[in-house]
């Protein structure tokens, strides 16, 4: 079966999606990220979407979701990569991404996770 | 007296078909999509639109019916081309179509964004359902 890395680099984990993500590889990449911040008291997450192309409402949830359980377990999520066709479809499909840091990339992403990190 | 030269426009991208029967098939059924969507000649933005809106559909058919079916072919139209997607399926229907194309109608807990965020990403979307006997979704998009 096909899993999705989850890096460790100081006390953020990087998940980078590198493949077309069918729902239940997505909702296994949920719980291996909520497992791997209990098992290693990460600060933040972020995630790559760079190479996703395929983002809609099931997956637009799916971030959404796990950006607020990620938070009950005390640390942030920070989603970078978007492509911009991606970023006009989910404003016409009618999804927000409410409640999820956005970043235009990893080395962005990072940044904004230290800035929550040193605000909280 | 000399006609003017028609040029014809032709059809140039074999249909395609594909069955619905579980969640993989999602997958397949976007990247099929995608890939007709960019031979017909779809910009990046309109490829993905589309897909996407393919997902929408496709999914709903997983969630709520026992299966169905994809159709894809390129259109002609006024000299414009396009592509045709027709969804169908065997499922119970839906009994008031008007309250399913309402932003943030569901009925199984999700937001609901699923055929009118897909109305949305198409040119044209038709639907047409009967309880007892299942939905037929029919969508077009033009270059």
């Amino acid at each position: 079966m096909q899993t999705i890395p989850i890096i460790k680099i100081e006390e953020f984990l990087i998940v980078s999606i590198q493949i077309e993500l069918h729902d239940k590889l997505a909702l296994q990449l949920q719980d291996d990220i909520l497992r791997e911040v209990k098992r290693t008291g990460a600060k933040g997450v972020l995630i790559d979407l760079t190479a996703v192309d395929i983002v809609d409402s099931f997956m637009g949830r799916l971030l959404t979701e796990t950006a607020l359980m990620v938070k009950i377990l005390g640390a942030e999520t920070v989603v970078v990569g978007i492509q911009p066709e991606v970023a006009i479809t989910l404003v016409e499909l009618g999804l927000d991404l409410r409640g999820v840091y956005l970043a235009l990339n990893a080395e962005l992403g990072i940044a904004l996770l230290r800035r929550i990190r040193r605000r909280g | 007296m000399i006609e003017p030269e028609s040029v014809e426009i032709r059809v140039m991208v074999e249909p395609k078909s594909v069955q619905i029967r579980g969640e993989p098939d999602i997958v397949t059924a976007r990247q099929m999509v995608r890939h007709m969507a960019k031979d017909i000649g779809f910009s990046m933005t309109d490829q993905i639109k589309i897909a996407t809106g393919v997902s929408e559909l496709t999914r709903n058919i997983v969630r709520y019916t026992e299966g169905g079916r994809v159709d894809v072919k390129e259109i002609i139209r006024n000299e414009r081309r396009g592509i045709e997607i027709v969804c169908v399926d065997k499922g119970q229907g839906i009994s008031d179509v008007e309250l399913a194309m309402k932003d943030g109608y569901t009925t199984s807990g999700g937001l609901g964004e699923g055929l009118p965020g897909t109305k949305r990403l198409m040119d044209e979307f038709e639907i047409e359902s009967t309880v007892g006997v299942g939905t037929k979704v029919v969508c077009r998009k033009w270059l």
